[in-house]
């Protein structure tokens, strides 16, 4: 009864997003006004959602067979927090989160929205409620998670077990929160659009949503990169796959979004820039949902494909996109731009970040859909790899970095005493740490090298916004925004010091060999037979030293049985300045074992400065929801 | 803002839209076509494989027919099986010539004793030369080589029955 409960829940819930859609439409006409009846709506619908949601766990945890989905995705032997994470681990349970994210969204909103106008609001709820139609309309048509199967199987076909790992557990959700969170900044630049009402009351509204959302996107990109980098076991943290780039452009969007929005909330201005952004960020959410479902781009990632299924998607994506594309062509001419700035102003900082982000979002975009393209034209295959990437955002990334360090000095609408004098401390360490990579590696390419300064450079000249007063009494958010910039310092040192200093070692050892890698000799002690719950795996023994001290290091090759794969899991140990990363590859004829090593200096400041960028975000979102409710009243009588 | 402008998007969003229509109605060949498409078939002279059939030299496909050369070998399973659909090819009239990939005499001449004999000649590979310069990496594998001696098409793995009119096809074209 579990699935029937939650396969209702989920068709009222598609009833009241039609109710919710309508109420909107009759309130927007000016009728009668329907709000209060939408808000309720909203929150019952959010409810709903999730109590379908609760029963797909319920029937994940319960191994419920007689379910298609949890017969084709889960075994009664795999460990617990595995059967309820396989819930979301495939197309059906993810589209279903998918969902439950966007009406529970959408409820959160009715609830606590009291900054834009009523009017607004109205129509942002319809604008959520038509997008929820959609995607309820494809789960309950082309993917119902909760469809049976008769006779039920005894047994279930089990779990990919690349994704049998902690970080799957957590990687998917947070990643569609950020995605999905975005659908609220979408809906209301739609809602304000259709009303006329971009101004500063909209963007501070839209804020918190966006920062929100942005936090667990820059979360879900940084720890899928590190579930890619110790589950894959090929030692690098960025592919620049199609999904990964999928997750990717979202974010670009978004980070640019949050800092237009500034401009908006603070001085009026960039409205009609700041409105396509946000449509821009959750359209590219939708086309990375597509990206992952349809399996239209060759990817390592294509763990749930089908075209039907991707043809509803992209007929969702068309229909949303383009109607907010049009929406913003009509109206968009009407919108009077706020207060004017001069060349050198913190305005102008914003623009030029966004210009630099839009770029690299584009380059992104067209490096991901390139081959795509090619071969309609063409018949022509061809992939588009890390060297284009690489050569093309790494750059821009690094001017980026640059500016970052600029635009925090800088006032609003016009600055009149020099910036750069509060620079000198920031580029003098840039400049320095430049002089001794040329000393001490001479060998290193030109962007690792450029990558390691500028690094080093962003991260003192973060640190700046912060001098020059007491930093305690600084608002929560400058520390925000000091702490993600820094992070973004932090994350570039870590990148250029992987690419520039990684050694890398692929031998056959026989046992008791000893191999070196970078400053470490690493010995194969022994490789024996292991077990664990739903696998067996052989496991080596390796010890490594350098100088004094010893580390054990116990990488493994798993065999799954349910079903039948063979895994990879490497063994990390992490220092203070790097990490020593060995895998086990396959006995070889000779008696000895084909062993990967890897020593990866500093790798490390790479997921630490991501996660400084999302705590720096945290912070400023806190922030922002602190410093509204202090100064709301006296906000308001000003107006 | 200014017209065309803002209409940008919207044009951005149907080529996109258009792209990705493409690409779910003409689901993915995931077959990547070869690289000696249109190349000449690489010198070589090969020895008889079993007494009494001529060996292969690539002069004898620059004849101005169309051949199909066959990679083969006695000890490999699926040769077997498609030998059937190179008896039926012969029976519409193509010319198929044979390699026999590190391969004994003996062996052979009970191999096409046992499975019936499609080739006007049969070429010894027993090192694998030829086959590596031809850019095959197993058996079987067939290439399809116009009258030039220019190659035109690259089937890896047996032949299969329903694939016989698409093979014929190749060859017409290749004439």
């Amino acid at each position: 009864m579990i699935a029937e409960a939650g396969l209702a829940s989920l068709w009222l819930a598609a009833g009241l997003a039609a109710l919710q859609m309508l109420l909107a439409f009759i309130s927007f006409r000016g009728a009668i006004d329907r709000g209060r009846q939408m808000r309720g709506v909203a929150v019952v619908q959010g409810v709903l959602t999730l109590i379908s949601f609760v029963m797909l766990l319920l029937v994940f945890a319960r191994t419920d067979l007689s379910v298609a989905l949890v017969a084709e995705n889960s075994h009664s032997a795999k460990p617990f927090i595995y059967k309820v994470a396989a819930a979301w681990g495939n197309h059906e349970g993810s589209m279903l989160m998918w969902v439950t994210v966007l009406a529970v969204a959408g409820a959160i909103l009715a609830l606590y929205s009291r900054r834009t106008s009523e009017r607004t609001l109205v129509a942002a709820l319809g604008a959520q409620a038509a997008l929820a139609i959609g995607f309820y309309a494809f789960l309950l048509i082309a993917s119902n998670p909760f469809a049976r199967l008769f006779p039920a199987p005894l047994e279930g076909q089990g779990f990919n077990p690349l994704l049998q790992d902690p970080g799957l557990a957590f990687h998917p959700p947070t990643l569609y929160f950020g995605y999905v969170g975005l659908s609220v900044g979408f809906s209301l630049a739609v809602g304000a659009l259709l009303t006329g009402e971009v101004d500063s009351r909209l963007a501070r509204a839209m804020r918190p949503w966006v920062l929100g959302a942005w936090v667990l996107l820059t979360l879900g990109i940084t720890a899928g990169s590190y579930w890619a980098y110790y589950e894959l076991g090929w030692g690098g943290w960025w592919f620049w796959d199609p999904v990964e780039n999928a997750s990717l452009m979202p974010w670009l969007a978004a980070t640019a979004l949050l800092h237009s929005i500034n401009v908006l909330a603070a001085r009026g201005a960039l409205k009609a820039w700041t409105m396509m952004l946000a449509v821009i960020a959750f359209s590219m959410s939708m086309v990375g949902t597509f990206l992952v479902r349809s399996g239209v781009l060759t990817s390592v990632h294509a763990f749930a494909i089908d075209p039907q299924r991707g043809a509803f998607l992209l007929v969702l994506l068309a229909l949303y996109v383009g109607a907010a594309f049009t929406l913003f062509a009509v109206r968009a001419p009407a919108l009077r731009e706020g207060a004017p700035f001069e060349l050198v102003s913190r305005e102008t900082g914003l623009v030029v970040n966004n210009l630099i982000l839009s770029v690299i979002l584009g380059t992104v975009f067209v490096g991901t859909l390139y081959p795509l393209f090619v071969e309609a034209v063409s018949g022509e295959k061809l992939s588009v790899g890390a060297p284009y990437f690489n050569a093309v955002a790494g750059p821009l990334a690094l001017i980026l970095a640059l500016l970052v360090g600029v635009g925090p000095l800088l006032s609003w609408r016009r600055q009149s005493r020099p910036v750069l004098r509060r620079l000198v401390a920031p580029a003098l360490i840039g400049a320095t740490m430049l002089v001794i990579t040329v000393i001490v590696a001479p060998g290193i390419s030109m962007l690792a090298r450029a990558g390691l300064a500028v690094g080093a450079y962003l991260i003192a000249a973060s640190i700046v916004p912060l001098t020059g007063r007491n930093p305690l009494r600084a608002p929560l958010q400058t520390w925000g925004m000091v702490v993600a910039h820094c992070g973004m310092g932090i994350a570039l040192v870590g990148a250029a010091a992987n690419a520039a200093f990684t050694t890398e070692r692929l031998a056959v050892a026989q046992l008791g060999e000893t191999l070196k890698v970078g400053p470490w000799l690493v010995q194969l002690q022994s490789v024996r037979p292991a077990a664990g719950k739903n696998w067996t795996a052989l496991e080596a023994k390796l010890f490594a030293s350098r100088g004094q001290g010893r580390v054990t290091l116990r990488p493994e090759t798993r065999y799954f049985t349910n079903p039948q794969a063979e895994t990879n899991e490497a063994a990390i140990v992490t220092f203070w300045n790097g990490q020593l990363y060995t895998v086990l590859g396959k006995a070889d004829p000779s008696g000895g074992w084909q062993l990967r090593l890897w020593w990866k200096p500093f790798v490390t400041l790479i997921w630490l400065g991501g996660a400084l960028i999302a705590l720096g975000g945290a912070l400023a979102m806190a922030g922002r929801i602190h410093w509204r409710r202090k100064r709301t009243g006296s906000e308001w009588k000003r107006r | 803002m200014s017209k065309p402008l803002r209409f940008l998007p919207l044009a951005l969003l149907a080529l996109l839209v258009a792209g990705l229509v493409w690409r779910l109605a003409t689901p993915g060949n995931s077959n990547v076509s070869s690289k000696m498409d249109g190349q000449p078939v690489p010198v070589f002279n090969l020895a008889a494989a079993v007494p009494g059939i001529p060996g292969l030299a690539s002069s004898d496909l620059a004849g101005g027919q169309p051949h199909l050369v066959n990679f083969f070998a006695s000890w490999c399973v699926p040769c077997a099986t498609e030998a059937g659909v190179l008896a039926q090819l012969k029976g519409r009239g193509v010319a198929i010539d044979g390699i026999a990939i590190r391969d004994r005499p003996d062996d052979v001449a009970r191999f096409l004793a046992r499975y019936g004999d499609p080739y006007e000649r049969i070429g010894s590979d027993t090192r694998s030369q030829v086959q590596i310069a031809l850019g095959s990496s197993g058996v079987p594998e067939s290439f399809v080589v116009d009258g030039r001696g220019i190659i035109r098409y690259q089937h890896i793995g047996p032949i299969d029955a329903d694939e016989v009119p698409m093979i014929l096809a190749r060859l017409g074209q290749a004439k």
